[in-house]
């Protein structure tokens, strides 16, 4: 094939002078990482919420949750991502908008790159909440709420509780598309681990060792989160229940 | 102490209660029978207003649970209830199970909960088994922790929704040993069950019901001598034949 392989290019110091081009590797992986868990964040916060709400007798509240999760779920995040990062600064007031633009560059991609994954993936857990909820016994809400709960009550002590621990396994599969979909903020210039991988091809003229060492970084990550998310389920699993002792 | 007045309820076009009319007076003991379909967990689920209800009125203890304005959930403390799959909250343990709602409703310490919950798990016989999780005790158990959890609230009548039901058959007893003995006591209740036994032993009055309606409302001897309706002559030829 006649390609050069050389695993070296790693230490070499990079095009700006001041790092080696691990560095660049390394600092990737950093925002990678940053993005992800802040997003993450976001996406359980909003989608817990969405979810309940999508489970609540009240219908008004139910269909604002309901278009909520549609909206997001049914428009690709590349298209969600260029409005929240090119179109939504426009429609903002002209100073603020003005002040944004004038703002930090990397902040502004990464605010958006967060917002946007945070808001894509919350509808996709509160699916995920919403199907947990659903799940439970239906006697469980009456047993609430004849011990006299009031409905809030009764989702916070007696079905949250287990809702919870049923969605953890789909939570984790989401929990590592996070990580996953971040590449796609590469698009608009945030420099995450895709980014600095196409960055370094376009330096050193290495493909095969960027790629390899931005796939590496990837697993790296995904099994890590893996297995701290099957800990954390055995953790909470309940004693004579589904996963439990 | 329970006042059912004329109550209806549609599901659509379905009538699934027709007029219903009955009362339960204080340390009275009624037990609900009839085929399924009948009406007759939907009718019990009406009195703590987990069943909503289109027309009529029901009177708990003086309160009216259909009206808008009743606090519901302050009614639903002070009647206890059981239901046929028993629903302990499966995350936590037993004596959990019994204190929480002593404590988060009726305002409880910890303390003061815990020790009425160990108290009454003893009056079932499962003082053993405080530590553990409902996932872990046989049905009977369960259901025996479901009794004392809704007694745990000191409630002024309880409802049992099929209590025996989904239960093995070496397990019913267990369970209808600790309602007799609450109805001994002076408890109000009402008891939907096929049990028929139970009744015979126990009950003051049986209640039968058929498509919705309540077809016969008598004292349980005579019930149990000559049903004046055809339809509960049928349904008790068939339940007491084995």
């Amino acid at each position: 094939m006649g390609y050069q392989w050389n695993w070296g290019v790693f230490l070499q110091s990079s095009a700006s002078g001041d790092d080696t081009y691990l560095g660049w590797m390394f600092a990737g992986f950093k925002m990678t990482i940053a993005l992800s868990l802040t997003a993450w964040v976001l996406a359980l916060l909003l989608g817990a919420l969405v979810g309940v709400l999508r489970t609540v007798p009240n219908k008004t509240l139910a269909g604002i949750a309901t278009a909520y999760v549609e909206l997001f779920r049914n428009v690709p995040l590349l298209v969600q991502l260029f409005i929240w990062y090119f179109v939504l600064p426009e429609l903002l007031p002209t100073s603020i908008g003005d002040a944004y633009k004038q703002s930090n560059p990397v902040l502004q991609q990464f605010l958006a790159s967060m917002v946007c994954l945070g808001l894509f993936t919350s509808a996709r857990v509160a699916e995920q909440v919403r199907a947990g909820i659903n799940s439970l016994p239906r006697g469980q809400k009456n047993a609430g709420l004849a011990l006299g709960f009031t409905l809030p009550q009764t989702y916070r002590y007696v079905m949250l509780p287990m809702a919870f621990r049923l969605v953890v396994p789909p939570l984790t599969s989401e929990f590592l598309n996070i990580f996953k979909n971040s590449a796609v903020c590469s698009t608009i210039g945030l420099l995450e681990l895709a980014a600095q991988g196409r960055q370094l091809v376009d330096y050193t003229a290495q493909p095969y060792e960027s790629f390899i060492a931005v796939t590496l970084s990837y697993i790296i990550i995904n099994v890590t989160v893996m297995t701290l998310m099957h800990r954390f389920e055995k953790r909470i699993a309940v004693p004579g229940y589904i996963g439990g002792k | 102490m329970i006042n059912i007045a004329n109550v209806s309820k549609h599901y659509g076009s379905f009538q699934v209660l027709k007029e219903c009319t009955t009362s339960v007076a204080k340390g009275e003991v009624i037990v609900v029978c009839g085929p399924s379909g009948s009406g007759k967990s939907t009718l019990i689920k009406c009195v703590n207003g987990l069943e909503p209800f289109q027309s009529g009125e029901i009177i708990v203890d003086g309160t009216s649970v259909g009206d808008p304005k009743t606090n519901l959930s302050k009614l639903r403390a002070r009647v206890g209830m059981v239901f046929q799959n028993f629903e302990l909250f499966p995350h936590m343990s037993i004596t959990q199970n019994l204190a929480i709602a002593q404590v988060k409703v009726l305002g409880r310490s910890q303390d003061e909960a815990m020790d009425k919950g160990l108290k009454l798990l003893d009056r079932v016989g499962l003082k053993a088994q405080a530590a553990k999780f409902p996932g872990q005790l046989s049905g009977g158990q369960q259901q025996r922790v479901a009794i004392a959890r809704a007694l745990a609230m000191d409630p002024i009548c309880m409802l049992f929704d099929e209590p025996t039901s989904a239960l093995d058959p070496e397990m019913v007893n267990e369970v209808l040993d600790v309602m007799t003995e609450l109805a001994h006591e002076g408890m109000t209740m009402m008891c939907v069950t096929h049990e028929m036994g139970f009744a015979k032993r126990v009950a003051d009055r049986v209640i039968f019901m058929d498509q919705g309606a309540i077809v016969e409302d008598d004292s349980k001897e005579a019930f149990f001598a000559n049903p004046r309706s055809q339809r509960a002559q049928q349904f008790l030829a068939k339940i007491l034949h084995h």
